[in-house]
């Protein structure tokens, strides 16, 4: 890697604005000509946007939805320009925003790869020169005199991928993350490119939801918040940053809140969850468990149950669980004689998890284990800051190194 | 010097020759007489005007080689027409392409006029077949064919860069510009000859031909057809009128550049 500049973005913002009643007919302008931009409002989507990306490195942008990330890489690409300003690019630029773009149904597979090619800027020429390469790598040989329309959409995937790749030998590429889409197998297709980019030391601007990718394959990233950049660095810290993005501040629980908690538990009913309870808000490297409690209380059923837990992360995946049946406790510990009778449950999760919030989510199974007879989703939360956390792994656990001199 | 204008405008020539080559393949695929189409359509409409206007209203008395006449005016207002409505949806058209890719946004105003090129040429030929059953003469006026259709180019393509820019914010102009349209092919002599005008009022007749259309087809008639043809020099008894088309073809060509130009940048997110 070298220190010269690839890709230089100099404060740069943009708004949108939105009118409210579309201006788009000669007898708005005559009926109100002074008024052209009534009823409208402006939404800043970038907001003094400033940072370089050098030659030959692999530059991540990471926000939520609706965050400006696309917009910026459309500044970049010259197909928007920045309402303030402006954007420096060293080299030839090739943007994919979208594969396929001008793809013609109607065209054959070979026509319409010399029609993306040029669309990118490379000559009949050029492209006849790689023509075998492309459709080698879209393994498409058989297809390539038919019409588009006549491939499934997982072979235009392949070919618009083929063109863009083998192509785009330009020294800038912006990908959007449109291109992690599709299959395992071209998943992987993609991400050896990526590997091959690296390689070949092409600058690469690469947006994306998927932190693995970004802490896989980026040298820096930056993350964009609310239309203006919360942080430059090195792709793990950014990383975090952006999951800590998806934890919810801490709020007051109001009487409406605790309405809306109590909808949360479902079930067939005749027994309550009371009690519920994790010993700390946060965990750190001190906490070798997690410790969570309730109580299960008949209300009506009568039988034997089967309590269980479920540890959710942030985005709502399930990150491990058990209960009473996978444990096999003893089912005379679990009945419920008569109403009013109550059995104490405590859990002991082992401390593995990556930084971030946990939801648990309580259950009571019936005998059979088939019907919920209460299930609380979301129901109460820990927080876990460990310092030997690795967030692009799925968990923690604190793995030991040895290491001897010899 | 000419290296660098080259390496500026390489990629817009190479997307250009894609399009125009991509439309025309395009145009005609799935029907079944194809190409046959581009010389049917004015064919057709020739044949229609030509019993009307000729056989019925006896409009083409005393004109020499009036069918060819007819159908070299047919020939140049259809491919007006083609250039203009082509490049009027050229923007707006193409708007995916425009929100997902840059590339220099001009070139897809050129290509549709230049596949309307193509099709002049076809037709051009044409003509001269006619011209040859008819036995039309020919002298060395012929080769002012050559800068009539540059005339006839960039007047087109003004027109088309400005109603293409104008499309994205005004989305009424297509119906506007259908209306003009169908007012021009009367207040142009295509259907009717010149010499009818003249006979009834010298004035209109000479106000048409400031039209930089009319201008251009009477040139043509004069210089392929028949050299008897009421043109701006016959009518105004002197060549330097000829400035006046020329004048209202420049003007669009500057206003129409400008007005593109400013709006292009913006065109991705107007549309």
């Amino acid at each position: 890697m070298t220190n010269q500049i690839a890709i230089s973005v100099k404060s740069v913002s943009k708004d949108f604005y939105l009118p409210h009643e579309k201006v788009d007919s000669l007898k708005s302008v005559f009926v109100n000509p002074f008024k052209l931009h009534r009823g409208g409002e402006v939404q800043h989507a970038l907001k003094d946007i400033s940072f370089d990306v050098k030659k030959g490195e692999f530059f991540g942008i990471v926000g939520r939805n609706g965050s400006g990330k696309s917009t910026l890489l459309k500044i970049i690409a010259n197909i928007y320009r920045p309402s303030e300003g402006s954007i420096g690019v060293e080299g030839k630029l090739v943007p994919f925003i979208e594969l396929g773009v001008g793809f013609n149904p109607e065209l054959t597979g070979r026509e319409n790869t010399f029609l993306n090619g040029a669309l990118m800027g490379f000559s009949q020429k050029q492209v006849q020169e790689k023509y075998d390469a492309i459709v080698k790598f879209a393994e498409l040989r058989k297809f390539m005199d038919q019409k588009l329309r006549n491939y499934s959409s997982g072979m235009q995937v392949r070919l618009a991928f083929s063109v863009a790749t083998i192509l785009a030998e330009s020294d800038i590429l912006l990908i959007d993350e449109v291109l992690a889409v599709g299959d395992a197998e071209f998943q992987r297709k993609c991400y050896n490119y990526f590997k091959g980019l690296k390689r070949n030391g092409k600058t690469v601007v690469f947006v994306s939801h998927d932190m693995d990718a970004i802490s896989q394959y980026c040298d820096r990233a930056i993350l964009i918040d609310e239309s203006t950049i919360k942080n430059i660095g090195t792709p793990e810290n950014i990383a975090m940053e952006y999951k800590k993005l998806f934890i919810p501040q801490e709020v007051h629980v109001d009487k409406a809140s605790k309405q809306a908690l109590k909808q949360q538990r479902w079930g067939y009913g005749g027994v309550d969850i009371l009690n519920l309870d994790v010993s700390r808000s946060t965990y750190d490297d001190d906490d070798q468990y997690i410790e969570i409690s309730y109580r299960v209380k008949s209300v009506g059923y009568k039988g034997s149950v089967i309590p269980g837990v479920t540890i959710k992360d942030d985005l709502g995946r399930s990150v491990c669980g058990t209960n009473s049946k996978i444990l096999k406790t003893p089912v005379s510990l679990l009945t419920l004689k008569k109403v009013g009778d109550t059995i104490a449950s405590k859990w002991l999760v082992p401390n593995i998890f990556n930084d971030g919030r946990y939801s648990v989510e309580p259950a009571v199974l019936d005998d059979s284990g088939k019907e919920a007879l209460v299930w609380w989703n979301d129901a109460i939360h820990f927080d876990i800051k460990n310092e030997y956390s690795v967030p692009v792994h799925l968990i923690s656990p604190k793995i030991e190194l040895e290491v001897e001199r010899k | 010097m000419i290296k660098r204008l080259r390496s500026k405008y390489t990629y817009s020539l190479i997307l250009l020759r894609q399009l125009v080559i991509t439309e025309f393949k395009l145009r005609y695929r799935g029907s079944f007489l194809g190409y046959v189409w581009t010389l049917l359509r004015p064919l057709a409409l020739f044949a229609v005007l030509y019993v009307v206007f000729f056989y019925f209203l006896r409009f083409g008395a005393g004109i020499p080689h009036f069918p060819v006449y007819l159908l070299l005016g047919i020939v140049l207002w259809s491919y007006f027409i083609e250039v203009t409505t082509n490049g009027l949806s050229a923007i707006v058209g193409h708007g995916d392409l425009m929100r997902k890719l840059y590339f220099p946004r001009y070139v897809i105003v050129i290509a549709g006029s230049f596949s309307a090129l193509i099709n002049l040429a076809i037709n051009l030929i044409v003509v001269s077949i006619f011209m040859a059953i008819s036995g039309v003469s020919l002298s060395w006026h012929i080769l002012w064919v050559i800068p009539l259709i540059i005339e006839l180019f960039v007047f087109a393509l003004s027109i088309a860069f400005l109603l293409s820019a104008l499309y994205v914010k005004f989305r009424d102009i297509n119906y506007i510009w259908e209306v003009v349209l169908q007012a021009g092919f009367y207040a142009t002599p295509i259907i009717y000859p010149l010499s009818i005008v003249l006979t009834i009022s010298p004035l209109a007749a000479k106000i048409m031909l400031l039209n930089p259309l009319a201008q251009i087809i009477q040139d043509m008639r004069a210089a392929v057809v028949s050299a008897d043809t009421a043109t701006i020099t016959s009518v105004f008894g002197n060549s330097y009128m000829h400035v006046v088309p020329i004048i209202i073809i420049v003007l669009f060509a500057i206003i129409s550049m400008l007005y593109f130009k400013k709006k292009s940048p913006g065109f991705a997110e107007d549309i």
